[in-house]
């Protein structure tokens, strides 16, 4: 291997019966990358992110992470190996409080004091910090994907999945986790899924873009975006 | 060769058997998602309902063929109204409830009717085949059970009920805006599978007897047909009554009856391991 | 933490009650039901802890009661030393479990299909134990004795005194000694890591697994454990009365789910007090029927009517009920014990089944 790849997908398929929603696709994650998957909706983004993390098995294809296949292992072995994925509809705790979900999530690799120590500064990084001793189940839903980012973030996954991160969140809100994004990618690599064309810009360096299952184009933002081919699929309505 | 003979035979009254308890259970879980904890009840009162309307002098075919469906839809049709009304889409809660009921009616049955085994004999006489034999009232089961999956399988594909069934099942909202009443077709439902578990107890009474407890000899074979079957619920049913009959049979032969039905259910549990969406979630995927 | 102060203290208050001064009283009626009701109290606790806490719907979890039960009679009799029989049927019933757990939590069935797995299990074995009456079902020198069960089951003895089985007081301290010992250790189990873990699974096992957690192997602990108690209470249940194949059928699960329910899914002191008081229900039904003629109290009855109207009515045991009425009351009263309970990572809300 000539370049150093953190994950490595290739010919990744999926099919549902006679549907296939991902069909061969290559994608290639450098670490501290910050890629961003856009395309409309059912063209695959969610059920390739599903793929890598485990909670489906693809039909056909490969994943490689860190050089080791992910195909077949099950979700929390994936995780174990430091994949971390925040889901588009936020997966959380609802019957525990904020505090108590992100030091479970810190404490599968750390000690009980480091946990909590752990748990402190990822809230506050995140800017939580004050509603750590709410029930989850309580909270509106940006603060909930919030809450679900802290739990990704806690055990500092080496690639972080985010799927429609910025979804229900206020413009506060929404700014504030783009400087986070890109702060994450001193530690980690990123894969982000986002429909916010604001906040691709103002982020994203690498665009892949997914039309019906496969990667249409792929290049840095500025051309990607420019390409007449995306606008088509995916511009043109949201230009509308 | 008689032996043979025999064995076939014997194989598709246990077959027949088990697809008949457990044939008002797959109407109810298979179309409603609803377990019925007292179905094994329902069989009981089938039972019930058979044995004293015929003491009472009611012709014993009458009694089987018509008063058990009878009473038993009738009740099922009560207690969907009191009870399961209110608890769809709780599927816990609905099969906690139901359990109360089994206890209920187990209880109730005690007061009126005295812990006491209750039986007619099977009526027909028995069949010989060389050296041995078997009840035809038996094999007339095994008629039965197919007459009545023939019967449901034509009424879910052929008629405008079945389609209008199978549609709530499928999409409760979508039939609603239809102009369904989903209400009303799971109320049929229920009262239809009771009906049948009535004429399934009433069947096998003569074969087994009748006590307030003998639900909980039922109960678990019912379950375990079902939902090692799958979703199909005729297709299901039939296929894992086969396969689960034939093992009983095989280990009853070899062993002991009461072996026979522990192989049953140990297979049953062993098979949910390999197939956990059932039979039907590997094969015959498209069939009702 | 008024609250959690308020329960540790009835609590102790029970265990004064039950240990110093029901002895001392020296009612052998009470001593004797109350063994009874301690050994089956253990069995609801194991039931509380892996459905209210793992949410696994074990409809069988007589099963491991009666295990435990038979594998001491068992291996009493053939060994004649009962403490290492207890121990023989405690392993033997985690072990039980532990395997049934891996085919059910491997398979990824889902809860209502692990509910009448569970449940089969159990009658599986009622229906073989009943059927081994003859002299072939034997096991070294124990007899299995079909449907009359092992009335021979040898009564514990004092440890390093083989000769000197416990008198009726000293089981009764013995089993409500192992229900509150058993009570704490529940207790402590969720409010280890391990315990956060097996929560969060209920709430969510989809987002355990993605943080790392194997939810299989949590719930496979939990339930090999809950096992293991199970086998406790059925080994306390074999010294106050005997084994019998009735330990596994349909009506002592049946019970035991609505001990639980009744007294409160999500907690673990209100499975026990259901139990309890469910129990001395049975028993006055029992000595209300007495005159004969038809018995409108029969408990069959009175119990499926009962656990039907809670399911119905209320969705919510009695303890949880008592905890809202003690919210209300503090609530009115300025104390925030909404925010209170928030401050408890522990609060186990009942499944939103």
């Amino acid at each position: 291997m000539t370049e150093a790849l953190i994950l490595e997908a290739r010919g990744l398929t999926m099919r549902f019966g006679g549907v296939t929603a991902v069909d061969g696709v290559d994608l290639k994650v450098r670490p501290g990358e910050l890629r961003c998957l856009i395309g409309p909706n059912g063209a695959g983004k969610s059920t390739f992110f599903k793929m890598l993390s485990g909670q489906l098995r693809p039909s056909a294809g490969d994943v490689v992470f860190k050089g080791i296949s992910l195909v077949g292992l099950p979700a929390s072995r994936i995780a174990r190996l430091g994949i971390g994925i925040k889901t588009q509809v936020p997966s959380v705790f609802n019957g525990l409080t904020v505090a108590a979900g992100v030091t479970l999530a810190a404490r599968r690799s750390l000690p009980p004091m480091l946990a909590r120590a752990r748990t402190d500064e990822t809230l506050a990084r995140i800017g939580i910090g004050r509603l750590r001793d709410r029930l989850v189940g309580e909270l509106a839903h940006g603060q909930r994907q919030l809450v679900e980012l802290a739990m990704v973030l806690a055990p500092q996954p080496d690639l972080v999945l985010l799927d429609e991160p910025a979804a229900g969140m206020t413009a506060d809100e929404v700014s504030r986790l783009a400087d986070l994004v890109v702060e994450l990618t001193r530690s980690s690599a990123v894969i982000i899924v986002e429909h916010d064309m604001q906040f691709i810009r103002r982020i994203a360096r690498d665009v892949t873009v997914f039309n019906c299952g496969r990667v249409l184009a792929e290049g840095p933002a500025g051309q990607v975006l420019a390409d007449q081919r995306v606008k088509d699929v995916y511009l043109g309505k949201e230009a509308a | 060769m008689d032996y043979i003979v025999i064995i076939v035979l014997q194989l598709a009254v246990t077959v027949a058997n088990l697809a008949l308890i457990a044939a008002g259970l797959a109407i109810v879980f298979g179309m409603m998602r609803v377990i019925n904890f007292a179905h094994g009840e329902f069989l009981m009162l089938g039972g019930y309902a058979a044995i004293v309307s015929h003491r009472a002098g009611v012709n014993l075919w009458i009694a089987m063929f018509v008063v058990a469906p009878l009473v038993v839809g009738a009740v099922g049709a009560v207690l969907e109204r009191l009870v399961i009304r209110r608890l769809y889409g709780r599927m816990i809660d609905t099969m906690l409830a139901t359990w109360g009921i089994s206890l209920a009616l187990i209880g109730l049955v005690t007061v009126v009717f005295g812990n006491t085994v209750s039986g007619i004999s099977p009526p027909l006489g028995s069949l010989e085949v060389g050296r041995y034999a078997i009840g035809r009232y038996e094999l007339l089961l095994a008629v039965v059970c197919a007459a009545l999956y023939g019967g449901g399988w034509l009424l879910l594909r052929r008629t405008s009920f079945g389609l209008i069934a199978r549609g709530t099942m499928q999409n409760r909202t979508m039939a609603a805006a239809l102009g369904v009443d989903p209400g009303r077709v799971y109320a049929v439902t229920f009262a239809a599978g009771a009906a049948v578990t009535g004429l399934a107890g009433a069947l096998i009474a003569p074969i087994a007897g009748v006590v307030p407890t003998i639900g909980a000899a039922y109960i678990a074979k019912a379950f375990i047909t079902v939902i090692s079957g799958g979703a199909a619920i005729i297709a299901g049913t039939l296929s894992s009554a086969t396969l689960l009959g034939s093992i009983n049979t095989a280990f009853a032969f070899a062993f002991s009856p009461v072996l026979g039905e522990v192989a049953l259910l140990a297979a049953a549990v062993i098979l949910l391991r390999l197939l956990p969406q059932g039979i039907t979630g590997r094969f015959f995927r498209k069939s009702l | 933490m008024l609250k959690s102060s308020l329960g540790a203290a009835a609590v102790a208050l029970a265990a004064v009650y039950a240990l110093v001064v029901v002895p001392a009283e020296g009612q052998m009626t009470t001593m004797i039901n109350g063994s009874v009701y301690a050994s089956y109290g253990i069995l609801a606790l194991s039931l509380a802890l892996i459905w209210g806490y793992g949410g696994i719907l074990s409809f069988g979890q007589a099963a491991f009661f009666g295990l435990g039960g038979y594998a001491y009679a068992i291996a009493a009799l053939n060994l004649g030393n009962t403490w290492a029989a207890l121990v023989i049927a405690v392993a033997l019933a985690g072990a039980s479990a532990a395997v049934l757990g891996y085919f059910m939590f491997w398979g990824r069935i889902s809860d209502v299909y692990l509910g009448v797995i569970t449940l089969t299990v159990s009658l599986i074995l009622y229906r073989f134990l009943n059927q081994t009456a003859g002299d072939e079902w034997t096991i070294g020198s124990a007899p299995l004795g079909g449907f009359n069960g092992i009335p021979s089951t040898p009564i514990l003895t004092l440890p390093g005194l083989p000769d000197e089985p416990l008198s009726p007081e000293q089981i009764y301290v013995l089993a409500m000694g192992a229900l509150f010992v058993g009570y704490l250790a529940c207790k402590l189990l969720v409010a280890t890591h391990f315990g956060r873990v097996v929560v969060s699974i209920r709430e969510n096992e989809m987002r355990a697994e993605l943080l790392g957690y194997d939810a299989r192997l949590y719930k496979l602990g939990l339930f090999t454990f809950a096992g293991a108690l199970a086998g406790i209470g059925g080994v306390l249940f074999a010294n106050c009365v005997f084994v019998s194949p009735n330990m596994f059928n349909l009506q002592t699960n049946g019970q035991l789910i609505i001990w639980v329910i009744v007294g409160g899914l999500g907690t673990l002191a209100g499975p026990v007090i259901g139990c309890f008081l469910l129990l001395m229900l049975a028993t006055f039904l029992g000595t209300v029927h007495q005159g004969g003629g038809t018995n409108w109290f029969d408990p069959n009855l009175v119990l499926g009517v009962l656990l039907t109207l809670v399911v119905v009515a209320l969705r919510k045991g009695l303890l949880p009920l008592a905890i809202a009425g003690f919210d209300a009351i503090a609530a009115r009263r300025g104390q925030r014990g909404r925010l209170a309970r928030a401050a408890d990572p522990l609060v186990c809300e009942p499944q939103a089944e």
